[in-house]
């Protein structure tokens, strides 16, 4: 296994590396089974590196009181003896199963994973961008309507229209000031509760007329031919205005989506899972899911739910790793840690 | 019993009684309460799937943190009588209330 290479082949990929995917891979390891773990972010610990690295959490066994980030570190101590592999900062995107039931896992950026079983550990799922409601939005994505600033000098030159009162709004509406023809700023307040200092100079910049400052209004249409040529701005006072764009940026913030797991085959039910609460296996033979993203009757979103599921599911996919060996139980305390 | 009226996503008022004491926010009591919410983040302010249009009481509730206050400035459907029933405690001061789902997915 290697962090490296592009083709990976282990004996379970698990997608997640929040507490209940690093764990996952301590219960694999006693059963001697091998994993490499895929996750979006460009960092492990999932939720609680992401979120609330330094919130205390106080139901873990053990721990009267522990900080988000320090659990994740200790989590990364106690596998460290099965040296899993990581791809971090990639999505996965698809899943194949060959003929002899082995799966194949592909991730946006072409790493491919063989592996007996896929666990899936995700969580809330990926954070993808919040989209308002307006009219054939959807229609103008990819042809002027984009959710992130990816390539700057696409705007180059262009008419930019960006809709949002967030720090990313402010942020990219100073940045793309420099870049674009014309950068109107369309939000709902009247104020700004970003970083000051962003807010100070973006109504600077509409003072001296470098950029245009549109508030207590909101993007309720968009009109073109192929490609987005107008949107339609609705003041709170009922006025409307009409402007000539090239570009249409939303910028709500993230919200936390399934993303391409809802496209796997997988039994979902409000955005999570359904599982067998027997091993947390799936609809599909050889996958499991395990932590908040499952769910079945009495599920509970709880760490140490999480951690309990994992146990039993290594325990149902060692048949799909070692098929012709009999699984034998045994504690640590007696028998302990085996590295590998 | 504290009492709240909820509209939902169709626009039908029903009301909601709650025992006083119930240490809950109101998200939990409106997915206990059977009413469709994804409450993805689990109440922590994060995914805004639970928010609500307070369309009567909102000077009764307690102001939002700054949490609960950044969320709500990147929505694009909020407004000023907006919240995010996950950070909203269910207590006397919310009787007689009444909450419009909105429906965030």
């Amino acid at each position: 296994m290697s962090d490296q290479d592009n083709t990976i082949t282990t004996d379970i990929c698990i997608v997640g590396t929040g507490p209940v995917g690093l764990f996952a891979v301590f219960e694999a390891g006693l059963l001697k089974m091998r994993c490499h773990l895929i996750d979006a972010l460009t960092q492990v610990g999932g939720q609680l590196s992401e979120i609330y690295p330094h919130k205390p959490i106080y139901d873990i066994p053990g721990y009267p009181q522990i900080m988000g980030q320090e659990l994740v570190d200790k989590l990364m101590e106690q596998i460290s003896p099965f040296h899993p592999g990581f791809t971090l900062g990639e999505r996965v995107e698809t899943i194949i199963q060959n003929d002899d039931g082995s799966l194949l896992i592909t991730t946006n950026e072409l790493t491919e994973v063989h592996c007996q079983v896929l666990l899936i550990a995700g969580g809330l799922g990926c954070f993808e961008p919040r989209k308002p409601s307006i009219d054939r939005l959807a229609d103008f994505e990819g042809k002027g309507v984009t959710y992130m600033v990816r390539n700057p000098e696409l705007f180059r030159d262009r008419n930019v229209v960006i809709a949002g009162g967030g720090d990313s709004a402010l942020d990219w509406t100073l940045f793309l000031s420099d870049v674009a023809a014309k950068v109107t700023l369309v939000h709902r307040g009247d104020t700004f509760r970003g970083v000051p200092d962003s807010a100070e100079k973006v109504f600077e910049l509409a003072k001296i007329g470098k950029i245009d400052l549109i508030l207590q209004s909101h993007v309720t249409a968009l009109n073109g031919v192929g490609h987005l040529q107008e949107v339609t701005i609705l003041a709170n006072d009922q006025s409307i205005t009409k402007l000539s764009v090239d570009y249409f940026i939303p910028l709500f913030g993230l919200s936390p989506k399934l993303g391409p797991i809802a496209d796997w085959g997988l039994d979902v039910i409000q955005s999570a899972i359904t599982v067998n609460p027997v091993d947390y296996s799936t609809n599909i033979e050889r996958v499991y899911a395990v932590g908040d993203i499952n769910t079945y009757p009495g599920k509970l979103k709880l760490i140490l739910c999480g951690f309990h599921e994992a146990a039993l599911m290594m325990q149902s996919a060692f048949k799909y790793v070692y098929p012709d060996q009999k699984l034998s139980f045994k504690y640590t305390t007696v028998y302990g840690v085996t590295a590998f | 019993m504290i009492k709240i009226i909820v509209e939902d996503n169709q626009g039908i008022q029903k009301p909601v009684e709650i025992p006083e004491g119930i240490n809950l926010n109101l998200m939990e009591v409106l997915k206990a309460s059977g009413y469709d919410i994804l409450a993805t983040c689990g109440g922590m302010a994060l995914c805004a799937t639970c928010q609500v249009e307070v369309m009567h009481g909102l000077e009764c509730l307690p102001p939002a943190h700054d949490q609960e206050m950044d969320m709500l400035d990147i929505l694009p459907d909020a407004n000023a009588s907006s919240r995010l029933a996950c950070q909203l405690r269910v207590t006397e001061n919310m009787d007689g209330a009444i909450f419009r789902l909105k429906t965030n997915r």
